[in-house]
């Protein structure tokens, strides 16, 4: 059907951003030191053009989040899935599911750490996209530890 | 084969899923009496992957985890081998997503391996060759597996998921590989043809011929060749497709059971296919000591088992409290019913 | 510079038209507007088309060159886009080229056919390329979802309630089942809303406005020619548009929007008056917690106190602040790209009295305002009679 592969990941599209959704790799403003994620090619605070890498350490904490019950096209989740706006302790937020959590166990300013899983594909013969996805701190053991 | 003390395990890491099935519930499902079929196995239930996990997924977790442990820079992995007989791609390595994922690529050699559950420790056995010949630093050997079991099949208790990865290098070792050599012949125990859905196996052939012959004869050579004997060793790690089968092969050896039980995750997250007795080796790694031996013996159908001598060094109490453990992965579960269990697995048709 | 004038308007009603096609609900609305403004279409001097997703839709593009030829308007046509606010950003830059002297006319149409999507993830889909492709629709993202994490933010920080939130969809509602126009015309109870169908919790099935079809139109001209089409003209007084950052994750506070605050200043600014001056307001309410969140940034109460606002009655119909009277979004229906028009539409007959059961009573100033994607476009239009 014409509709879907105008919307699914292409493989072009999917395949620039591997190292930003397989390692959190953004960059910084050498000048000013403004941290963007994903990378910019220039500054857009002091507009300088040297940029050098940044890796994100993986942590950070729910701005909010949602239970989803109605996914777009293509998407590998459990329903209904986590829909979470995630800020990484470096200060960049970014859109993201949270997995490996029951409905009851997420919550705002709860701490979160990266985590690798299947993001969506191209039906059962394209190219799957893989990528950042975020769980609780301290996965398995986040339980263990008393607050 | 090799006979150095200069390569081993600079770091390992497992990963395992958190969903479970009782091997109970499913054979409810197929109207056999669970308890018995639960004890006949030596498994009380295994692990299933998310909807979003699968091999790859799990692969790159594990290589975390390890590359932790191992306190190395990506840059320094220079081989990536991943071992599975479920690669979500038949053709587009698992291997190359995780060399992108660790950041190793793009300077380092790849590719994915397949030996039904011994594909892992056939990478390890690469990385040894290239860290000895000093064409690398260090390499990664992985094993993992998000394997299928055919609906109502013998094998539909134990076929689970689950990953260990293990850098391999020439320093800052955790544990020396100080001996490795394999055992391997034609023999068609378990097997799956290009495009079919589910493996078909031997049903008891899988014994005697084929598991018990190859991790016996695998043992007895590399004791031989070492000139060890049970009593040499603290600890012995086989593949686990069960209990039962590594108990039994441990009796026959003439290694005592404490040997070999803290190797058994199999009874709490099943058999994890190619990851089997590589997390059967991170489990004794993880309450060995320095100076400590431990003897594997990996089997893969088709057949053949690949043998390691190792012996644990000093500081890897340190370095493992730098990642979960084996034990902290099976501890966090969750429980599924059938029902949930095969459209997690992909067996409802859409 | 002279004060833009609406001399005539036409749309269809708001449903799901599967007979019609999108050529076919514009040929309607231009129909009707055409003759609405007892005006030839060969004086029609230019023509400008709001539509967001026309190709993904209905694999059409070029739609400027589709609508108004087939409705024997032959003047040069633009097709303008800004998501959700398409349509009022049509309008703004039909002002704009009448301004600057280019046209003395303009038909300004706005158009969605959604339902030849029939897959209502399909539907999901195409909407959600009105937020950022890569990192929020690529990532799982969907518009519930997005504006789920805004009213669960709001709640956190402000402590509103489900209930608040229920009481807007209500009220939209009643507004609604007065308006022939409106696609939904039944009143719901707060227990409907409430216990609806969870779709991004804590977003519910009777948050969301509809999947709708529709296209309506209007015909602008300058004030010194306007009389020419009707005695009552309605006057565009102020306009005002922000943008933001498309990403609702690159937005420092996502409980309210930026882009609506400052489309408001220059708006309000431009037509010189006060929140106070405003009789009645159409607003962009996709979701509950949008209309709550515009309460608040439009200015009619303190930031945090939108939903208490409309829980306590103050946005009904004649009320402290008639707040879309036409049933909103919500019951009135949202053909993405039309919304923006339809929302000028229902200010023009409420300020020309023909409104009917749901006319305003103090109708001197009304406003439009209009958001696209999650609060990345916002376009804010004050208008009000000739004196």
């Amino acid at each position: 059907m014409f509709f879907p592969e105008v919307i699914e990941m292409s493989v072009p599209r999917f395949w620039r951003r591997i190292h930003s959704l397989y390692r959190l790799e953004g960059n910084k403003c050498s000048k000013c030191k403004t941290l963007y994620f994903p990378e910019r090619n220039r500054c857009i605070k002091c507009n300088s053009n040297e940029m050098e890498p940044f890796f994100y350490s993986g942590y950070g904490k729910v701005v909010s989040y949602s239970w989803v019950y109605t996914p777009p096209k293509g998407f590998k989740s459990s329903i209904p899935y986590c829909l979470s706006i995630i800020e990484l302790d470096e200060g960049p937020r970014l859109t993201t599911q949270i997995v490996a959590v029951d409905q009851d166990e997420v919550s705002i300013d709860m701490p979160v750490e990266f985590a690798f899983r299947k993001i969506s594909s191209e039906g059962e013969e394209g190219v799957i996209t893989y990528g950042f996805k975020f769980r609780p701190k301290g996965y398995p053991n986040h339980k263990k530890k008393k607050k | 084969m090799s006979h150095s003390k200069e390569v081993g395990i600079v770091g390992y890491g497992v990963y395992i899923p958190r969903f479970r099935i009782k091997v109970e519930e499913i054979a409810r499902i197929w109207g056999q009496p669970g308890e018995v079929v639960s004890k006949a196995l030596g498994v009380e239930e295994k692990s299933i992957p998310d909807m979003d996990e699968d091999t790859i997924t799990i692969s790159v977790e594990a290589a975390r985890n390890a590359l932790k442990m191992a306190e190395i820079l990506p840059d320094d992995i220079e081989a990536v081998y991943v071992g599975s007989e479920s690669h979500p791609y038949a053709v587009k390595p698992t291997a190359t997503i995780v060399s992108e994922a660790i950041g190793a690529a793009p300077i380092t050699t790849a590719a994915d391996l397949e030996f039904a559950c011994k594909a892992g420790t056939a990478g390890v056995q690469m990385c040894m060759g290239l860290v000895k010949s000093k064409s690398i630093n260090a390499g990664l050997a992985i094993g993992a597996d998000c394997s299928q079991g055919r609906p109502g099949d013998a094998l539909e208790y134990t076929a689970s998921a689950g990953a260990c990865a293990l850098v391999i290098g020439n320093h800052n070792l955790i544990a020396s590989i100080d001996h490795t050599e394999s055992f391997t012949t034609d023999t068609p125990d378990f097997w799956r043809r290009e495009g079919a859905t589910y493996p078909s196996h031997g049903g008891r052939f899988t014994g005697e011929p084929a598991y018990f012959k190859h991790v016996t004869r695998a043992a007895e050579n590399i004791m031989y060749n070492t000139n060890t004997t049970p009593d040499d060793y603290e600890y012995v790690v086989f593949h686990e497709p069960n209990s039962k089968f590594p108990l039994a092969t441990a009796k026959k050896l003439g290694f005592s059971k404490e040997k070999v039980m803290p190797s058994l995750a199999v009874k709490w997250i099943g058999n994890t296919y190619s990851a089997s007795s590589m997390i059967g080796l991170a489990a004794t790694l993880d309450v060995a000591k320095a100076g400590d031996k431990i003897l594997m013996i990996s089997y893969g159908s088709g057949s053949g088992s690949d043998a390691f001598t190792i012996t644990v060094r000093e500081g890897i109490a340190e370095r493992r409290k730098n990642i979960p453990t084996v034990q902290d992965y099976i501890d966090n579960k969750q429980y599924l019913d059938y029902s949930f269990y095969t459209k997690h697995r992909g067996k409802i048709k859409m | 510079m002279e004060k833009i004038a609406i001399v005539g308007v036409g749309n269809t009603k708001i449903g799901e038209w599967y007979e019609n096609s999108l050529r076919g609900l514009t040929d309607i609305a231009i129909t009707k507007a055409l003759e609405s403004a007892n005006i030839e279409p060969k004086e029609i001097e230019s023509s400008f088309i709001g539509s967001m997703s026309p190709g993904i839709f209905n694999q059409q593009e070029h739609i400027s060159a589709l609508i108004g030829p087939h409705s024997g308007v032959g003047a040069p046509a633009l097709r303008v886009e800004s998501a959700c606010a398409s349509g009022s950003q049509a309008m703004r830059v039909a002002m704009m080229a009448i301004n600057a002297g280019y046209y003395d006319t303009a038909l300004v149409v706005g158009v969605e056919k959604m339902t030849d999507l029939i897959d209502i993830g399909d539907v999901t889909t195409a909407l959600g390329t009105a937020s950022d492709g890569e990192w929020e629709l690529g990532v799982g993202a969907t518009f519930p979802a997005l504006f789920a994490l805004m009213m669960r933010a709001h709640m956190h920080k402000y402590g509103s309630t489900l209930e608040e939130f229920a009481s807007v969809a209500v009220k939209n509602h009643d507004n609604g089942s007065l308006n022939p126009d409106a696609q939904f015309r039944k009143k719901v109870s707060m227990e409907t809303v409430m216990n609806s169908r969870i779709i991004a919790d804590p977003i519910r099935l009777f948050d969301c406005s509809p999947v709708s079809d529709g296209a309506a139109a209007i015909i602008l001209t300058k004030e010194s020619l306007a009389k020419k089409y009707t005695d009552d003209p309605v006057y565009i007084t102020g306009t005002g548009a922000g943008t933001d950052h498309i990403a609702l994750h690159q937005r420092p506070d996502i409980t309210t929007m930026e882009s609506a605050k400052r489309a408001v200043k220059t708006a309000f600014d431009m037509a010189k008056i006060k929140i106070k001056d405003v009789d009645f307001i159409e607003v962009h309410d996709c979701f509950t917690i949008a209309e709550v969140i515009t309460l608040e940034d439009v200015g009619f109460c303190k930031k945090g106190q939108g939903g208490k606002f409309s829980l306590d009655g103050e946005t009904a119909l004649n009320s402290t602040i008639s707040v879309n009277p036409s049933g909103g979004l919500k019951a009135k229906g949202h053909p993405v790209g039309a919304t923006g028009i339809y929302q000028v539409i229902e200010v023009f007959h409420q300020l020309r009295n023909e409104a009917g059961k749901r006319q305003v009573k103090k109708n001197d100033i009304g406003v439009t305002h209009n958001i696209g994607g999650s609060g990345a476009t916002c376009v804010v239009n004050v208008f009000s009679r000739g004196d």
